[in-house]
């Protein structure tokens, strides 16, 4: 991998950030009673967009927002600015991660199906809470307010085709329910709530969520490894392969992703003990094996919508032999036009013959060929036998890719380390399918009384 | 801006820290309260609905038929008290010493020490009427255990990474 690319400037990605930053800081005062700042933010934002097919109606936008009378389209029109700003920011990163890594591009399927869009009315109360958040602002903020999400959410959650919306959401206000009232709080996530904001409110558009999986897959799937997304009340596990289609043609990276709902106190081991029943391929990642695959159903993001009766467990195929074989000759996917976000990327690479340090409080990097790489040792699950020390300790890093605050992080998914001159390999999702691991073991034995209370009091409770 | 307002998975609510919930199964800072609901030590169909007003530490304890606590008058009662010691486990002390307004003397403040600052203002006795919504909020938290996993991908989760470091 080319790390001396991943450390040159960008050119555009400053100024295309500082419209971005404009606008967020719009959001922290809010637009009920807009002050001249907010006004030349606002400009700033329309400026950015001028020379696109968004800008007259972006300059109005701005315009009312500045007076104090932006309406929910124009709300929306702002958004869409925000988004196409970011799919920018994103655009170039992801050709540089191109560059940096050497792999080709995958082309997009243009075939879009037409996606049927249900919940019209609790997408239209989705919207109207989330404008009501942008005219009070971060800091007007108070728990009523925040609270009016509440009967959206669970409104949206037993739908599964509003899972996403459902989950943003539910994720998004349970933070700011933790940070009312917004009028005391010493710092604001200025750019995170910007995003969250912005991705929320576009999915409350028709056709905004992503148009079912319109592809099939045959072929050879070999794990890379699993990252874990949560917020307290939803998981996600993402599994990171390589697909080798059996009609021949070039290996491709997909993912495949289980995600649930969850109560706030199932955490560690009781994730995957959520997550495990919907998708054999977490116990098979998890034991470091290949899995055949018939005509799984896949989206043209390469998402793969996973379905057991299509899978079927193979031989054992170690990530990291994956990963120098075959890796750099894979594919990358490519990104809805909408879900176009630097935060989004999450590009699988291998590192190898680095140095690794730590600086006081600081955070761990990778010296490779003298460029420095920040390691984010912070996103490894808690029910992980890879642990910060061993990441520190090791020879050769599987892991992810992305971007944040301005620079390229990686995120460990498995290291090679030396433990008494033999190779030792620990993957991030190593517990996914049950572990006897003694810590482990522990973890799960936990988790299962604590799920157990829970279902012992829904049934009294619940069906009462 | 500092380089955590310009993150987009900037960290602003840790995890829940685990804990057996066999005695309290349900513990939130929510609506300018501590509150849950505690496991009756008898009556393993009852539970009782506790809470503790932040910043004024007026305290409430009723069944979920909106019977009151015996032993919530005059002061906290054992419920009370075990709310108190799961909220520090789940969320950690300072936290929930931040969230109640409760400054205790010394250093890292602990649930017995929280209890003890509370107690010594000689709160009033709250009015139960906040026992119905937290115990639909408890109902609503434990329906997301019925809720389906999908495996159609969710793009947003990536702005809620997994974090290591819990409350």
């Amino acid at each position: 991998m080319r790390t001396d690319l991943l450390t040159d400037p960008v050119d555009g990605l400053d100024e295309a950030l500082a419209a971005v930053d404009a606008f967020d800081r719009v959001l922290v005062a809010g637009l009920l009673r807009p002050q001249p700042a907010q006004a030349a933010g606002l400009a700033a934002l329309a400026h950015s967009v001028a020379g696109t097919p968004l800008a007259s109606l972006v300059a109005e936008a701005a315009d009312k927002a500045a007076a104090g009378a932006a309406g929910e389209d124009h709300l929306v029109a702002l958004a869409a600015a925000r988004t196409a700003l970011m799919g920018s920011v994103h655009d170039a990163l992801t050709d540089r991660v191109a560059d940096a890594t050497g792999r080709p591009r995958a082309e997009r399927s243009t075939r879009d199906t037409p996606a049927d869009t249900p919940g019209a009315n609790v997408l239209a109360a989705a919207r109207a809470w989330l404008c009501d958040l942008a005219r009070a602002g971060w800091q007007g903020i108070d728990h009523e307010l925040v609270s009016g999400a509440g009967p959206v959410v669970s409104a949206m959650l037993p739908d599964p085709r509003l899972r996403r919306q459902a989950t943003l959401l539910d994720g998004f206000a349970a933070e700011l329910a933790a940070s009312c009232p917004g009028a005391t709080l010493e710092r604001v996530p200025v750019r995170r709530w910007a995003d969250l904001w912005t991705r929320a409110l576009l999915l409350t558009l028709p056709g905004a969520a992503r148009t079912p999986a319109a592809d099939t897959v045959t072929g050879r799937l070999l794990p890379l490894g699993v990252d874990v997304q949560e917020h307290a009340t939803a998981v996600q596990a993402q599994v990171h392969a390589v697909l080798e289609p059996s009609d021949g043609s070039a290996p491709r990276l997909v993912r495949a992703a289980v995600s649930a709902p969850k109560p706030d106190t199932v955490v560690g081991a009781g994730l995957w003990q959520l997550l495990r029943p919907r998708m054999s391929l977490l116990g098979a990642a998890g034991e470091g094996r290949a899995v055949e695959l018939d005509a799984m159903p896949v989206t043209a993001e390469g998402d793969l919508v996973w379905d057991d009766e299509r899978a079927r467990t193979g031989e054992s195929a170690d990530p990291f032999a994956t990963a120098r074989v075959i890796l750099s000759t894979a594919a990358d996917p490519v990104t809805a036009p909408l879900d176009r976000h630097p935060a989004g990327i999450a590009v699988p690479v291998l590192v190898e013959g680095y140095t690794a340090e730590r600086e006081d409080d600081g955070p761990l990097t990778f010296t490779l060929a003298g460029h420095r790489l920040t390691v984010d040792t912070e996103r490894v699950p808690a029910a992980s036998p890879l642990t910060p020390e061993a990441v520190a300790a090791s020879g050769a890093c599987l892991g992810l890719l992305r971007w944040d605050a301005g620079e390229f992080v990686l995120q460990p998914l498995a290291v090679e380390t030396t433990v008494r001159k033999k190779t030792v390999a620990l993957h991030a999702g190593a517990w996914a399918g049950g572990t006897t691991d003694k810590l482990g073991a522990r973890a799960e034995k936990a988790a299962t009384d604590s799920v157990a209370v829970l279902r012992e009091r829904a049934g009294k409770l619940l069906r009462k | 801006m500092p380089v955590w307002e310009r993150s987009s998975t900037a960290r602003v609510v840790p995890p829940a820290r685990p804990r057996k919930l066999a005695k309290v199964p349900f513990v939130e800072l929510a609506d300018g309260r501590l509150q849950g609901v505690v496991s009756s030590g008898s009556d393993i169909g009852r539970v009782y609905v506790s809470s503790i007003a932040a910043g004024t530490y007026a305290f409430a304890c009723s069944t979920n038929n909106n019977r009151p606590c015996g032993g919530a008058r005059g002061t906290f009662c054992n419920h009370i008290r075990a709310l108190v010691g799961e909220a520090v486990l789940q969320y950690g002390a300072e936290r929930v010493a931040r969230y109640l307004k409760a400054e205790t003397p010394g250093g890292e403040p602990d649930a017995e020490a929280l209890v003890s600052v509370m107690t010594g203002t000689r709160p009033a006795q709250g009015d139960t009427s906040a026992a119905a919504p937290v115990f639909s909020r408890f109902l609503r938290h434990l329906a997301y255990l019925e809720l389906e996993p999908t495996t159609a991908p969710l793009p947003e989760m990536q702005w809620f990474p997994a974090t290591r470091t819990a409350a």
